[in-house]
């Protein structure tokens, strides 16, 4: 069985529910645009790829944790999709970069300096107040930059970006939801969620100044303005804006100096690594 | 489905007064489906109760002997591939805790049960997964088993559990296939893969038919739960049924199955195999198998750790009802 059987035209469609994929690269012309500058596409599809699956493999780490059977499945199904974008980034990049490298080589065979994730992305779980505003702020900031780049000149990164459009309204959704039932549920939760708004503040800068995709057709001062729009929005409603908060300001004197994007990393990326790469590295010449 | 309190007789029944229990047996009689408004043996609500609660509470542990392997799967393909197996069987506990709440039960108070240790689960999550090829065996082996156990239940007396099964072994099925597929793979790959392979193999096959449960002469319930046709078939059966399917999948795996007295009974039309440690089942269900603390450990943690996040949920949508109710926009 391979991956092409879960496609809606394979006979296993029927086999259970949620198999019945369509593949979003179907019918797109995968060659290299001349207009389009290859190191760049390469460096874009690693980025946006890297805070996909760090963020997967976060995601991950609640299974079985989760506080009712409903996130359980729920931060499954983000955990997936976002995996399903690494995949697809991964395999983007490996065709235009030069290596020909398939998406394992780029998950499983580079070491915590070579990755280009945000910090944000990294960072512990935390508790699920944590969780909710970090995949608030990540989803908000990532729909924005995929909505523009659903018309970048790389016909690959638009299918990719349409495709990730749906997945992240849905998960931009599921943390508001959460951000507001926290902030206006119980003392211990607003206080919580306002701990956690506290600790993700520092490193918004680094995703608010990102230039990655900038090449590309998504604007970095037009993403942020967004994104902080609607982080405030949320906020509001979860009741706990206030003056000075991050997501209000431009830039944040106590933001952390550095960026994921050049390679520099918290110490909790290479644990983080340690453990997704420790099979694959244990068997090198397995086949999986 | 039948909704009505008092649902008509069957063709040639007389007329009389009505018999909620005449039509309850009528109703099994017939094959057909009792449903939640049914009026039911309080026997029979009990039984369902605590065997789909049990089936519950076996998706819900068991997603933890091969979740511990999603953050390290070798390949992103089979990293997704088992992220979404877990995720359904969170997904058949939904489902299942869904079908026990139909018989009046409370979903909070089997999740109190089972961390109490008042209720069991499937004793087969209390074995260790020690390396990948363990989700491969468990694909083919356990949800192979579950397969067996649960095909006939599509057809169980109990409406709401029936259709139940019904999505849970399609699911079921896909997962089979998934973990029988990465067993090929590794065992198409180096001499250390296939090693890994027979040595999942080897764990998991004795526990594996054991979750049949004990032979049918130490099974003092199922004979009623088989008059009720909650169960269609005995554990003998089943066991049987498993053993033939796996043989030729394993020949064709090029694995081998750890029981010598493993043979083709041409008379029987059945394969031949020894008998499981019963005495292993037992203790491992009484609590003493490798992982149980471990388990439900586990379990309590997640629950308590989450209560402040469903107090919260509980609170806000309290709220919200007496905004709406009060007429107050958010």
């Amino acid at each position: 069985m391979t991956d092409e059987d879960l496609y809606v035209d394979g006979d296993s469609a029927r086999w259970a529910f949620g198999t019945g994929f369509t593949d979003p690269l179907h019918g797109v012309d995968q060659a290299v645009p001349e207009s389009v500058d290859a190191e760049g596409l390469a460096a874009c599809c690693l980025a946006l790829g890297d805070d996909a699956l760090v963020s997967a493999q976060r995601l991950a780490e609640w299974c079985t944790r989760a506080p009712e059977l409903e996130e359980e499945l729920a931060l499954a199904n983000i955990g997936l999709d976002l995996l399903g974008q690494a995949r697809l980034l991964y395999s983007r990049a490996g065709q235009v970069d030069g290596t020909g490298r398939g998406e394992d080589a780029y998950a499983y065979f580079r070491d915590a300096d070579d990755f280009r994730n945000v910090r944000l992305a990294e960072l512990p779980c935390g508790d699920f107040a944590f969780t909710v505003a970090r995949l608030l702020v990540l989803s908000v900031w990532r729909l924005a930059v995929c909505e523009a780049l659903t018309a970048a000149p790389d016909p690959v990164l638009s299918a990719i970006a349409a495709k990730s459009v749906k997945e992240l309204a849905y998960h931009r959704r599921y943390a508001a939801e959460w951000a507001v039932r926290l902030g206006g549920g119980t003392a211990e939760s607003a206080g919580r969620m306002r701990a956690a708004w506290d600790a993700l503040a520092p490193w918004l800068d680094e995703l608010l100044t990102d230039r990655t995709a900038e090449r590309l057709g998504a604007h970095p001062s037009a993403v942020a303005a967004r994104t902080r729009a609607e982080l405030s929005h949320v906020l509001a409603g979860a009741g706990l804006n206030r003056p000075g908060d991050a997501a209000s300001r431009g830039t944040s004197a106590s933001s952390m100096p550095g960026s994921g994007r050049d390679g520099a990393h918290t110490p909790q990326l290479a644990p983080l690594l340690a453990e997704l790469q420790s099979v694959a590295r244990a068997h090198p010449d397995a086949s999986w | 489905m039948d909704i009505t309190d008092h649902p008509a007789p069957a063709p040639g029944t007389p007329p009389g007064p009505y018999d909620p229990e005449a039509a309850f047996e009528d109703t099994i009689a017939r094959d057909q489906r009792i449903e939640p408004r049914d009026w039911m043996p309080d026997a029979y609500r009990a039984t369902l109760v605590r065997q789909i609660a049990q089936h519950a509470h076996s998706e819900i542990i068991g997603m933890q002997p091969e979740g511990e392997w999603i953050t390290k799967a070798p390949s992103l393909r089979r990293k997704a591939i088992l992220f979404a197996k877990v995720q359904d069987e969170a997904g058949h506990g939904l489902y299942l805790y869904s079908a026990a709440e139909t018989l009046g039960a409370d979903r909070a108070d089997l999740t109190r049960r089972l961390i109490d240790g008042r209720q069991k689960y499937s004793s087969i999550f209390n074995y260790p997964t020690r390396t990948f090829a363990d989700v491969g065996v468990i694909g083919w082996f356990v949800d192979g088993a579950a397969i067996c156990n649960q095909v006939p239940l599509c057809r169980t007396s109990y409406g709401p559990y029936g259709r139940a099964m019904v999505r849970v072994c399609k699911e079921e099925s896909f997962h089979q296939r998934q973990g029988y597929e990465l067993l090929l793979t590794m065992m198409r790959g180096t001499d250390e893969q296939r090693a890994m392979v027979q040595d999942a193999v080897d764990r998991w096959w004795w526990p594996s038919l054991m979750m049949f449960g004990p032979p049918d002469a130490d099974s003092p319930n199922s004979a009623r739960s088989m008059a009720w046709r909650i169960k269609r078939h005995s554990n003998d059966q089943l066991r049987q049924r498993f053993v033939d399917m796996t043989v030729p999948q394993a020949e064709k795996l090029g694995v081998t199955l750890p029981d010598p007295e493993l043979r083709w009974n041409g008379e029987r039309g059945h394969h031949d195999f020894g008998t499981p440690d019963w005495e292993e089942l037992k203790r491992v269900v009484s609590g003493d198998g490798p992982c149980n603390a471990e388990r439900i450990a586990r379990r309590r943690a997640a629950h308590e750790e989450g209560a402040w996040v469903r107090e919260a949920a509980a609170s806000y949508a309290a709220e919200q009802a007496v905004r709406t109710r009060d007429g107050v926009t958010a």
